[in-house]
């Protein structure tokens, strides 16, 4: 079975924002909310770097755990998708993603926030129908056989979307190529424990 | 190279312009031959990742993961969502979640449960306080409708909040798996909403009934020694007491600390459209958990006290007055202050008919 991930290489991430129109594009988001955003560290400076941020589709899911109405769960393919109509808008899994990746249509008095929206890998959520799947969560491009339409389209191919074991050999293999021996995620001192792409840099 | 061969095919050098131009083509040809091997060198210091580190543009630093770890922002950070005041990475959120789910939410159910347990273990060994002496059928106000709407206001809302509070940290455990996903949806909207409409209705009544309280719930001397003696709970010890008892008051100044921090900290987490930060909303989450499940757990001694564990105490909260005996024996103090005013019960009777908010009240500060 298929452990989905992405992984954007900072090596390559050009701030191009071209992921951020493709998920708005694919998935009919709301207005105001952007499942995705590019972050540029030290912008202008000679260590600059951005990188493309979303849901990460946690194996040990922070928002799963801490979510009062308990509306997530995980897809055979470690997709972390939630139930819109279970959820309250408490903002709990806010709190809790390290990624910023639960995002509200409000943000009212007395914690109204309406229904809680992220992306979906785009996998789309549970459903009556296929109309009512798009209306609530966007695009099921996983049902089609493709992949999340943002990595499809990134220009420089920075975002990697797809099975861990694949994304992780692209990945390494970029790495051995570059000369790099860290690649574009080095020194990070936790990063033996639980980093894709550090374990992708040394099995290569 | 390619270029000069394809020139160099029937052309042949004639004459000393001729020599001077094969000088200068093999001249040419020394360069590019100096020039390709210095461009393999480049190539070849290419492959060497160790080279490589030193010249290309630095990975990710120590520092920068610091700056992530961090969640500082600084000057030059970007973030392409609109109305983001997000850092990259949200590294106290698992903390916020390992407090909750691990300490928090077990340790609540055990401290709500728990006193549960010890009370009703009380009440099977010791059982209730019955009025040592017969009722004298004399009536003391205690209570003026006032006081006594305002308590019951608040207690109800208290008791819908910890019912609420609590389901929103243990329903899923519970409800979820008994009912199904369609109640379950209908129940735990219900209950987010009744909590954060209710909550800070409660927290203005309770502030209200607080300031009115306060002049009784004075710690005196004479609460300590009702503290050592255990207020008289257990056996036929005599213990003095005024208006509020030792008790009583250790139950109110609970409230007036630990009740405003649920207070403050509810606030916090019910309006969100003050752009709180994230790491404000997970402090405030845990104070108002740890809060409201302490003040839950303490509230049903007050409870038990009130009701079951107390012969004559709740009819002071429901119709007002306070048969004189009872008043001898639980708060001795007061009545020496209050006991020229007892009533019949037809006086009683009678105030009530003409309007019982107008009764002056027999509550003294001792
Ligand atoms: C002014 C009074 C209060 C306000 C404004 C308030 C507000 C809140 C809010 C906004 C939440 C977050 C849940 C959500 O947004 O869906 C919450 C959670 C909670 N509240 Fe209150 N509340 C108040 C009083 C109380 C009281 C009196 C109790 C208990 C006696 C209580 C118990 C709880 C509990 C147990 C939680 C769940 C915590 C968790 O899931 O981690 N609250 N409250
Ligand atoms: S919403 Fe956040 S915590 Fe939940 S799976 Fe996605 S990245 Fe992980
Ligand atoms: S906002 Fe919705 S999805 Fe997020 S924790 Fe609350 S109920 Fe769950």
């Amino acid at each position: 079975m298929a452990q989905m991930k992405f992984m954007c290489d900072a090596e390559r991430c050009i701030e191009c924002n071209g992921c951020v129109t493709a998920c708005k594009n694919a998935n009919d988001v709301e207005w105001g909310i952007q499942r995705r955003r590019v972050v540029t560290l030290n912008d202008g400076e000679a260590n600059e770097m951005s990188i493309s941020v979303a849901c990460m589709h946690c194996d040990d899911a922070p928002c799963m755990a801490v979510c009062p109405t308990d509306c997530f769960y995980k897809t055979d393919d470690g997709i972390v998708l939630h139930d819109k109509d279970l959820c309250i808008g408490c903002g709990y899994c806010l709190y809790a993603c390290p990624f910023g990746a639960p995002q509200f249509p409000q943000q009212d008095a007395f914690g109204e926030r309406g229904k809680m929206d992220k992306c979906t890998f785009c996998a789309g959520g549970p459903a009556e129908s296929k109309e009512e799947e798009y209306e609530k969560y966007g695009s099921n491009r996983i049902a089609e056989g493709k992949l999340p339409l943002c990595a499809e389209m990134c220009s420089t191919k920075a975002l990697l979307a797809g099975d861990a074991q694949d994304v992780a050999d692209i990945f390494r293999q970029r790495v051995v190529h570059r000369g790099h021996k860290d690649g574009a995620w080095s020194n990070n001192p936790q990063a033996s424990a639980d980093n894709l792409a550090y374990d992708a840099a040394h099995k290569g | 190279m390619n270029l000069l061969t394809a020139q160099a095919p029937g052309r042949v050098p004639r004459s000393g312009k001729g020599l001077a131009l094969g000088i200068w083509r093999f001249m040419l040809v020394a360069l590019v031959l100096a020039l390709s091997i210095g461009f393999t060198q480049v190539a070849v210091a290419q492959a060497d990742p160790d080279r490589e580190m030193t010249t290309a543009a630095p990975g990710i630093t120590a520092e920068q993961w610091r700056q992530v770890r961090s969640g500082e922002t600084g000057p030059n950070y970007r973030d392409s969502r609109f109305d983001s005041n997000y850092s990259l990475i949200n590294s106290s959120g698992e903390t916020w979640r390992e407090i909750r789910n691990r300490w928090v939410s077990p340790f609540g159910l055990i401290a709500v449960f728990g006193m549960a347990a010890l009370i009703a273990l009380f009440y099977f060994i010791v059982g209730r306080k019955e009025l040592e002496a017969p009722r004298t059928g004399r009536l003391l106000l205690r209570w003026t409708l006032m006081k006594r709407a305002l308590h019951w206001t608040v207690a109800t809302l208290f008791i819908i909040l910890a019912l609420t509070g609590m389901t929103l940290l243990f329903g899923k455990f519970v409800f979820r798996p008994l009912f199904g996903d369609g109640i379950w949806a209908w129940m735990i909207a219900a209950t987010k909403v009744l909590h954060n409409y209710l909550g800070p209705i409660f927290g203005i009544l309770l502030v209200i009934l607080l300031v009115s309280l306060i002049k009784e719930n004075i710690p005196k001397k004479h609460d300590w020694v009702w503290f050592k003696k255990g207020g008289g709970m257990i056996g036929k010890k005599h213990v003095d007491a005024g208006f509020a008892n030792g008790g009583e008051k250790a139950w109110y100044w609970i409230l007036a600390t630990v009740g405003i921090l649920v207070i403050a900290s509810g606030f916090v987490l019910d309006f969100p459209n003050f752009n709180q930060s994230r790491d404000t909303m997970q402090w405030a989450n845990i104070i108002h958990a740890v809060g409201a499940l302490g003040l839950t757990a303490i509230s049903l001694g007050h409870i038990y006290i009130g009701t079951l564990g107390t012969e004559g105490a709740l009819e002071g909260m429901t119709t007002g007055y306070v048969d004189e005996t009872w008043a001898k024996e639980h708060h001795n103090l007061w009545y020496d202050e209050v006991k020229d005013q007892t009533l019949s019960e037809e006086e009683v009777a009678a105030r009530k008919s003409s309007g019982g908010s107008s009764e002056p009240s027999a509550t003294r500060t001792s």
